[in-house]
């Protein structure tokens, strides 16, 4: 027998069309009933991990939330989440997987500042609709990009003076060694400025340095009023407690942006975590209604779960807000779901009212100060309707559209 | 003045803690050529059965001193039981396996007792120098690092354990032939530098942020010193300590801290460049 060109293509040809027959077919036959997919990349092992798992049972909690009350436009939604190992690299390569291969309809996700800016240019290119619920430097312009948890407008600028007040005009500010210790650092130095204070250093620490010794000395050497922290991750505890055992705790109050995000005060000693000043846009500790019910809630999901905080309650306000959208457009389309959310579309969550901001794309919401008094965050004033001034001087997106980059602070020292 | 003096008092500080580090890198690497990659997670280990124990109601220096070493040192030897014993002369496959088991014990530890952990207090407080305030435990972790050196050189100077091991460590073979088993001193040895590296990171606890994966912020700095100090156990990682401690130390306070590691791993390439074998290959030839 004779296998001519011709023949092979026909037999190929039908076996492949046999072989893919099942896919095409699915793909139409489920029609309404299809899950929405609502992916999702936060980081569930590695060094930031524990601010990742919390979150995680957020998303889990809201969308079956969602679920539980008939889905959005009739259909479930259907939660792919793929965890990144505080990895760069990972959320780089599944940040492809679910714009391509999964081909989900919007992405919450994203820790770290730099996690943030390596999987938001991918889901620009393939136009997936992306949230990024938490704190941050502030500045992202982007059209495609929702960024719901507070800026340094928000927390920082409330932060500082209080802190003056209680301490004085000269301030040493520490920082992670990355984009969002570098900018936060910035910050720190305007809002003292704008208050007449003055700053007289700024030390940046890599992510692994662990022996805080000569930064000890050199602060004492400095003599300031107050130390402002923006120091990231489990190995830059170690700052407070070496500066606890040096005696140094009761010399010079400390304000930061960072500490209890993930569940110092409840991990370091009583006596490192004393006093120190912290302003977010949430506490676990809040005794609103909607607060207590969404830590009974995840309480309930998970018994043993850690600390509470902003990044967890904004992960939960993120995923709503976006549900907002979808009702209010009712499609899933990108740019239908964009237009509806510039709309102004808002949600009474755990942390109070959240309103997203047109212009900018993040969100006005409440901002408490607060202060560790044994082991647990004592809120001490609070902020109702914060916008993001800091990203709004910089950023309208109502004019133009088209705009898609981080804008910086510029500080003159 | 006094400024001069806790500066000084710094890199002491640095230099007892990075030979605290690699002593027991420095004992397995020196004597067996297995690259242990694991290290760091031998470290985490000895600051969780510190804090553990402590937490659970038993006395700190007990927690860090005894409890630490103990449960490390048990973990090594079953580690050089089920897995090292087969890698002996194979740097390469070493790794590898050593590498993963790292990833295994993040993972278990993880599984158990979550992503963070609740630490214990310093101990001791502080004192002053003149006008600036230091912490006690500084000193006592220099200490620490002098008892642990003053040890180990009298073990492996004085005893017949030492010698025996000393003697397999320079020809295994010829060793064997003179009736010692170097695979017993083997396992002898490698639970030895899991103990000391368990004692380590029981002593670092009370200073460190305590999660799963802080062992990694150890591993590099570690190895660098180890391999700058050379095959001499104590004089090289003396030696080497010393010097890396200074340097970092130093680097750090006059520059930034960024700066300061920079400068660490510049030095480090310049001396590995120099001096191939190590300090110890250079200058203390025929010491422990």
């Amino acid at each position: 027998m004779t296998f001519t060109r011709r023949k092979f293509l026909k037999t190929t040809m039908s076996a492949s069309a046999a072989l893919a027959a099942p896919a095409i077919s699915t793909r139409y036959a489920f029609g309404a009933e299809d899950p929405i997919k609502v992916g999702s990349l936060l980081d569930q092992s590695g060094a930031i991990a524990s601010s990742g798992v919390t979150m995680v049972t957020a998303m889990e909690q809201g969308i079956a939330e969602i679920n539980e009350a008939g889905g959005l436009l009739g259909r479930p939604l259907q939660l792919i989440q793929y965890d990144t190992q505080s990895n760069i690299q990972l959320y780089s390569q599944y940040a492809q997987q679910l714009a391509l291969k999964d081909r989900v309809d919007v992405v919450h996700g994203g820790i770290t500042s730099a996690s943030r800016e390596a999987i938001r240019p991918t889901f620009d290119r393939f136009r997936v609709l992306y949230f990024y619920n938490v704190l941050y430097e502030g500045g992202v312009c982007d059209r495609d990009c929702f960024c719901t948890g507070t800026t340094p407008a928000q927390t920082v600028e409330k932060l500082v003076p209080y802190a003056m007040k209680n301490s004085g005009k000269k301030a040493y500010i520490l920082a992670a060694d990355y984009n969002y210790g570098q900018i936060t650092a910035k910050w720190m130095t305007k809002y003292m400025q704008d208050n007449g204070g003055e700053v007289l250093s700024v030390d940046f620490f890599p992510l692994d340095v662990t022996n805080f010794g000569s930064t000890i000395s050199k602060i004492q050497e400095a003599k300031p009023d107050l130390i402002l922290s923006a120091l990231v991750g489990g190995n830059h505890v170690s700052f407070y407690r070496q500066w606890q055992s040096a005696g140094m705790k009761d010399q010079i109050p400390i304000a930061s942006t960072t500490f209890g995000l993930v569940n110092e005060p409840s991990t370091v000693d009583a006596a490192v975590s004393e006093g120190i000043y912290g302003c977010y846009g949430y506490y676990e500790e809040l005794e609103t209604p909607e607060s207590t019910a969404f830590v009974d809630k995840l309480k309930k999901r998970w018994p043993q779960i850690p600390y509470i905080s902003e990044l967890t309650a904004a992960t939960y306000e993120g995923l709503y807000l976006w549900a907002e959208g979808v009702k209010k457009a009712g499609s899933i389309d990108r740019m239908k779901v964009i237009e509806a959310l510039e709309g102004g579309v808002s949600f009474k969550g755990p942390s109070g009212e959240v309103k997203l901001d047109p212009a900018t794309h993040h969100t006005v919401r409440n901002a408490y100060l607060a202060q560790v008094k044994d082991r647990k965050w004592n809120v001490l004033e609070t902020f109702d309707a914060v916008p993001p001034s800091d990203t709004a001087m910089v950023c309208d997106l109502s004019e133009n559209p088209d705009d898609n980059q981080q804008y910086v602070i510029d500080i003159k020292s | 003045m006094d400024l001069a003096a806790l500066v000084a008092l710094n890199v002491v500080n640095g230099a007892a803690s990075l030979v605290l580090l690699c002593l027991g890198l420095a004992i397995i690497f020196g004597m067996m050529r297995i690259i242990n990659l694991a290290h760091g997670e031998f470290v985490m280990l000895g600051a969780y059965a510190a804090v553990i124990s402590a937490n659970a109601g038993v006395n700190i220096y007990i927690a860090m001193l005894i409890v630490a070493p103990l449960c490390v040192g048990l973990v090594g030897l079953i580690v050089e039981r089920c897995l090292i014993r087969f890698l002996y002369g194979r740097l390469v496959d070493s790794m590898l396996a050593t590498w993963g088991l790292s990833l295994l014990i993040v993972g278990i530890v993880t599984t158990i007792f979550g992503n963070t952990m609740q630490g214990v207090p310093t101990p001791l407080g502080g004192f002053s120098i003149g006008a600036y305030r230091t912490s006690w435990y500084t000193i006592f972790l220099a200490a620490v690092a002098l008892v642990v050196l003053a040890a180990i050189y009298g073990v492996l100077r004085y005893t017949r354990f030492g010698l025996v091991a000393r003697a397999v460590m320079q020809n295994p073979e010829m060793a064997a032939v003179l009736g010692v088993n170097p695979a017993r001193i083997y396992m002898a040895t490698f639970s030895l530098g899991a103990a000391v590296t368990g004692l380590a990171g029981g002593v670092l606890a009370p200073v460190s942020g305590i999660t799963p994966v802080m062992g990694g912020a150890y591993v590099a700095k570690a190895f660098i010193t180890v391999v700058g100090g050379g095959a001499a156990i104590i004089s090289g990682t003396t030696s080497a300590s010393a010097l890396f401690g200074l340097v970092n130390q130093l680097g750090a306070y006059f520059t930034t801290p960024v700066y300061g590691e920079v400068i660490l791993f510049i030095a480090a390439t310049v001396l590995i460049r120099l001096m191939p074998q190590g300090i110890s290959g250079r200058f203390f030839r025929g010491t422990i």
